[in-house]
Parts: structure tokens; C-alpha cells; sequence
């Protein structure tokens, strides 16, 4: 789809039009209109919405206990983010999630001790990631339906090995993850801001992270400038494996038992936190701060309508609605700071 | 070229060939596949499927993607199915008229979203695939419609007809033959083509982009909304929480292992007949073989990826050009 912006130029203009730079933008209008200073204001509106609503949203503690529910796919989220920044998409990250969820249940049932068993569910992460990445850079289809393809592959095979049936009886010392607490943080959340500040330090100060938005800006461009494009892809995918093995062992041990459908529909989620962070769905901008704070958006939209006595099942409204207009409304902004 | 040098180098060829294939090995292994009690089952199978792939391969052909279609179809058969409930006395076509009419609507919405905003349609319509589904849930307040609320005459649908062929069945093709003529000999159809080859030369040739784009994803939904009927003709119930979903990526699979490409402009009707009745034979051949019916979507996914890796070996000129040329 990338071909579609390399418009023509017009034949009928031989003369180069010389035009007057257009004054630089005030420095409080870079500073203050831009997707994720939306998504802070939408933070700071839901909060007192939802403490206004319910006295439970004025404990901290209370958001941080309920959050866990969508802390796993926030992690996955903010490596989603770092492949949406470079141009492509990962839509499999749930499927993996299950996938290597329900390995990690068979090798346990199988007779191996936790530790094995969480190897081997990390390294199906990595080789799932790989294939993904495999067949994005080696054979050069695009991510978007090649990862729709290994969504349904990858939780396929979770059904061949798991059939319906739920597996558990893990040991006590690896279930409960989400009631592991360091003062008042559950360790999930603990994780997921770890990851944050890795992350963000990666993809704003490393070399990597700022070819990676030279790749998602223009990709022949990064070429051109020697970027080793297909191997930072391929190690992006790989790293989208590995976080969603992870996750789906946080789920495993949250919920103390793995079955097929884990985290089904997890991918809206996922994609959901990253636009509503300010993410360009096309690439070459955005950033971890932004789907930072747009997991604890969600998180009190969520609960919020939980609290409210909303049913799950027409939370979904709300959910795809925030989807649209969150892309509608970081488009704009983006089209508006076009330089 | 002779025609039938042109048959052979046909996309369709292919499929025809992989067709042909799947039934013989299938029926080497397990002789009674190959009976006219499959047949049946294979045509009773596919209606629900090849309705929305029309739908579906056209979205496709216009370089856009339609992952909504499951919601919809699970949204126009409650409208359809509450209809037939609370006003029994009014006649199956209403029902009809409200399935499709409120399919094309949801349609028209995600091609409205997509061409205005100028979004990538898989974003939004993994966005409307929530919203419509949770529309659903709160038209239907998350009840089933029962099999006794569906009328005997659009049951009697998906058996029989006056000429001995189930009506959705009958039904199904129609549509495939009335899609082929409208995409081989309608100007619209042929523009849809037009616009999913080249979006940038297709507005300079005088084009309408934006309407004709729109009409894709109204007739995707209608499509949907008509799938939906049949599904409630087919299995006697709509649940909110079950009918049509993962829908959208059957009928993905279906298309794509018709030669539709995901790089717009590239589709026949003919084509996807033939990938919509490779899956239903695989459907219906699984148990048939004793395979679990869990390998299904492992299956489908697995054919989705290796119909893409052709797809690409086609048009990069072989696999020597594919390797060759993978260097960028």
C-alpha cells in the first residue's frame, strides 16, 4: 500500500517553483499539538470521569489491581508500537500469546519441570516471530495479511495441541503473578513500566530506534542511506515473538490454567492501545510514552465500564469506536504538523 | 494463443488442478469421499461461504480488506432473525429485505470511514468488527434466537427447492454468476479493477475513487447481510456470541486461494468459486478422514500463507526471480 503515496510529478510545471520557507511553527504548537499530549488530556478527563462515577477510582491501588487484566497486552503493545513506527504490522501477537501458552501447558503435562517448560515456550515465541519475520522480509509479503494468515495458523495449532480442554495444575509458586505485589504494584504493571523505560530509551536514543524511523518514514530512503532494513525487521518480529511468549506465560500464571482461546481478540486490544497512543498507522511516528499512557487510558475506560455495570460483550461498541476515532484523530494531527 | 493454451496458462488452472488433486488423493485414501452424498455436502457447505467471498473478493480487488464481514453477517441475522420473531405474520422477504439492507448499511459505513479518512481499511474494519459486534449484543440484549422462532419456510431453504437443489444453494451461485457480470461488462465493475491496479492512475483516467470504493464495501456488507439469512436458514439459530465469528478469515482464505490478490486488481469470480469449493471439500473431507476437526483453522491458516507465497512466485516470475530479486 506504500506505493500509493509516490504520486507523479506534474508534467506540466519544467520550471522549478522557487517558494519561501514557511515560517517555523511556534514552539509551544510542537510542543503541545501532538497525539500523545491528546491522549494525556483523554487520561486526565477519564480519571476524573470515572472518579466522579465511582469513589474507587480516587484508590490507586484499586486501577493498578485491575489493570492486570490488560497489562499483557500493554507489554505486547509497546513492541507493536516500535513495528507499527517501522511501516509493517503484527496482528498474530494474541495467536502467539495462546500458542505459546498452551506449549508451555503441554511440556508442563508432559512431565517438565516449570523452567523447561517456560523455555520452551519462550523459544516458540522467538521461532514464531522469526517465521513472521520470514516471510515479511525474505519473501517480501505484506505484514498485514501475512499476520493475518499466522494469527489463524498459530492459534490453529494451539487448538491441534490443547484441543478444548484447559490445562493447569501448575505449581502454586508459578501461579498468581498478578498478586505478587512490591508496595502497592502488582508485579505485571512492575514489568510493563520496566519495559516501558527499556523501550523508550531504545527507540529514542539508540541509533536502532532512530533508524527505525528513518525505515518506517521512508524505506527507500533508509536504503539508500545503508540501513540494514530487512535485518532490523526481522529482529523486530522476532522481538513481537519473544514479548508475546512472555505475555502469554503472564497469562498462564494469572490465570493459573492455558487454553486455545486465550487472549482471543487480544489483537483489537493491542492495536487499539497503540492508536490511541498516537502511533501513524503508516509508519515513521510515534512513540512508547504515548501507548504508555494509552494502556492506562484503556484500562480506566475498561474498568470504568465495568464499574458502571456495562456488559462485557457491549464494551466492544465502545472499544471499536475508540479504535476509528483515535486513527481519525491522530491522522489529523499528523496532516496538520506536516512540515 | 489457442483457447486451450489460454485455459491452461489461467490462474484458474491452478486451482482447478489443486481442486482435482485434493479429491482424488482424499479419495484414494477414504473411497467413500468420492459419492454424490459429498457432493451435497460440499454444496450445502459452501453457499454460506461463497456468498460473502464475492463480497469479499471484490473488496480485495479494490486493494482494500474487509475484516468485518463475521460481525456483520452475526448483525443481519439478528436483525433478520427479531424480525421473523416478533412479527411472524409478515412475509420471508422482509426478513430478507431487513438481513441485506442493514448489511449494506453496516458496509456503507466502514467504506465511508475508509474513504473519507483516508484509512487503511484493515484498521478500520478491525475497529467496526468490535463495533458492530458489540451493536449485536445490544439490538439482540444477548439473546439467542431459537430454532422455533425461525420460520419452516426458510429452513425448507437449505433443504430442498422445485428443482431438487436447496434454494440457498441455488441462491449462492446466482449471486457468483450475477457478480461475474457485473465486474466482466459493467463499467463500475471494470473500474474496480481499474482502481485496485493503480490507485494513482485510476483518479487521472476520471475515475470516481470514492463512490465506487464505497459501493465495494455497501455491496461487501450486503453480501454479509445475505450470508447472514443463509446461516439462519442452515443451522435454525443466531446466537450473538457465535454466529459469524472468524467468519471474515474463512472467506479470507477462500478468496485468497482463488488467485485473489491482496495487491489489488487481480480476481476472478470463477476463481474464487473454485477456492471457496477447495474449502468446503477440505471441510467436509476432514472427519470424513478422521482428522479432528481442531486442524481446521490450523489448516486454513497454513493454506492462507502458502496461497500467498504462490501468489508472489506468479508475479515475481518464479522462484529463481523471487530469490533473485529479494536482495532490496
Amino acid at each position: 500500500m506504500n506505493s500509493i503515496e509516490k504520486s507523479p510529478m506534474p508534467a506540466t510545471t519544467p520550471r522549478v517553483i522557487v517558494r519561501e520557507a514557511a515560517a517555523p511553527r511556534p514552539r509551544w504548537q510542537v510542543w503541545l499539538i501532538r497525539p500523545e499530549v491528546v491522549t494525556l488530556l483523554l487520561l486526565v478527563i477519564a480519571a476524573i470521569v470515572a472518579t466522579r462515577l465511582s469513589p474507587f477510582f480516587a484508590d490507586l491501588g484499586f486501577i493498578l489491581e485491575s489493570s492486570t487484566y490488560y497489562i499483557e497486552f500493554a507489554i505486547v503493545a509497546l513492541v507493536l508500537t516500535i513495528v507499527i513506527i517501522s511501516g509493517e504490522i503484527d496482528l498474530s501477537p494474541a495467536a502467539q500469546m495462546a500458542l505459546s501458552a498452551c506449549l508451555f501447558g503441554t511440556a508442563f503435562k508432559a512431565g517438565a519441570p516449570i523452567p523447561v517448560a517456560m523455555a520452551v515456550s519462550l523459544l516458540s515465541g522467538l521461532i514464531m516471530g522469526a517465521f513472521n519475520g520470514v516471510l515479511v522480509t525474505v519473501l517480501r509479503l505484506p505484514s498485514i495479511i501475512v499476520t493475518i494468515g499466522t494469527l489463524i495458523l498459530y492459534r490453529g495449532l494451539a487448538q491441534v495441541l490443547a484441543g478444548d480442554k484447559s490445562i493447569s495444575g501448575f505449581p502454586s509458586w508459578f501461579v498468581g503473578i498478578d498478586y505478587r505485589m512490591v508496595g502497592i504494584v502488582p508485579v505485571p504493571v512492575l514489568i510493563f513500566i520496566a519495559a516501558s523505560i527499556l523501550l523508550g530509551l531504545f527507540l529514542g536514543i539508540t541509533i536502532y530506534g532512530r533508524q527505525i524511523y528513518q525505515i518506517g518514514t521512508s524505506e527507500i530512503a533508509a536504503i539508500h542511506a545503508g540501513l540494514r532494513v530487512r535485518r532490523i525487521k526481522m529482529g523486530l518480529f522476532i522481538a513481537s515473538g519473544l514479548v508475546s511468549s512472555i505475555a502469554g506465560l503472564m497469562v498462564a500464571s494469572r490465570l493459573g490454567s492455558v487454553r486455545y482461546d486465550l487472549a482471543t481478540g487480544g489483537e483489537l486490544t493491542m492495536v487499539l492501545i497503540v492508536m490511541l497512543g498516537g502511533t501513524y498507522i503508516f509508519g515513521g511516528r510515534g512513540s512508547i510514552l504515548g501507548t504508555f499512557l494509552a494502556a492506562w487510558l484503556l484500562v480506566i475506560i475498561a474498568t470504568g465500564m465495568t464499574v458502571a455495570n456495562i456488559a462485557i460483550n457491549a464494551q466492544l461498541t465502545v472499544m471499536g469506536l475508540l479504535l476509528i476515532v483515535s486513527i481519525i484523530a491522530t491522522n489529523a494531527i499528523y496532516a496538520r504538523s506536516q512540515r | 494463443m489457442n483457447p486451450i493454451a489460454r485455459l491452461f496458462r489461467a490462474r484458474e488452472a491452478g486451482i482447478l488442478v489443486m481442486l482435482v488433486l485434493f479429491v482424488a488423493v482424499v479419495s484414494l485414501i477414504q473411497p467413500r469421499f468420492f459419492s454424490t452424498e459429498t457432493l451435497r455436502i460440499v454444496l450445502l457447505a459452501v453457499p454460506l461461504i461463497l456468498v460473502a467471498a464475492m463480497g469479499q473478493m471484490m473488496v480485495l480487488v479494490a486493494r482494500h480488506v474487509d475484516l468485518s464481514i463475521g460481525s456483520i453477517l452475526g448483525f443481519s441475522a439478528i436483525a433478520a432473525g427479531m424480525v421473523f420473531r416478533d412479527h411472524p405474520e409478515l412475509p420471508l422477504f422482509v426478513g430478507f429485505a431487513v438481513g441485506v439492507l442493514s448489511g449494506a448499511a453496516l458496509g456503507f459505513v466502514n467504506g465511508l470511514v475508509v474513504t473519507v479518512f483516508k484509512l487503511p481499511s484493515i484498521i478500520v474494519t478491525l475497529g467496526t468488527l468490535s463495533l458492530y459486534r458489540g451493536l449485536l449484543f445490544i439490538l439482540s440484549g444477548s439473546k439467542q434466537i431459537d430454532p422455533n422462532d425461525i420460520p419452516e419456510p426458510l429452513i425448507r431453504m437449505a433443504q430442498t427447492s422445485p428443482i431438487d437443489i436447496p434454494w440457498i444453494v441455488i441462491i449462492a451461485f446466482g449471486v457468483a454468476f450475477a457478480t461475474w457480470l457485473f465486474l466482466t461488462y459493467s463499467q463500475i465493475g471494470r473500474q474496480i479493477y481499474a482502481i485496485g491496479s493503480n490507485p494513482v492512475a485510476a483518479p487521472l483516467r476520471g475515475i470516481r475513487v470514492m463512490p465506487v470504493t464505497i459501493l465495494v464495501f455497501t455491496l461487501s456488507g450486503a453480501l454479509a447481510g445475505l450470508a447472514g439469512l443463509i446461516y439462519a436458514a442452515r443451522f435454525g439459530y443466531v446466537n450473538p456470541g457465535i454466529t459469524g465469528v472468524g467468519f471474515e478469515f474463512t472467506v479470507i482464505a477462500a478468496v485468497v486461494i482463488g488467485g485473489v490478490s491482496i495487491n489489488g486488481g487481480v480476481g476472478s469470480v470463477l476463481g474464487t468459486v473454485l477456492g471457496v469449493l477447495l474449502l468446503g471439500s477440505v471441510q467436509v473431507a476432514l472427519p470424513i478422514l478422521g482428522v479432528s476437526g481442531f486442524w481446521q483453522n490450523a489448516i486454513y491458516g497454513g493454506i492462507i500463507l502458502i496461497a500467498l507465497v504462490i501468489d508472489r512466485t506468479v508475479r515475481q516470475g518464479g522462484l529463481r526471480g523471487l530469490l533473485a530479486r529479494g536482495g532490496a
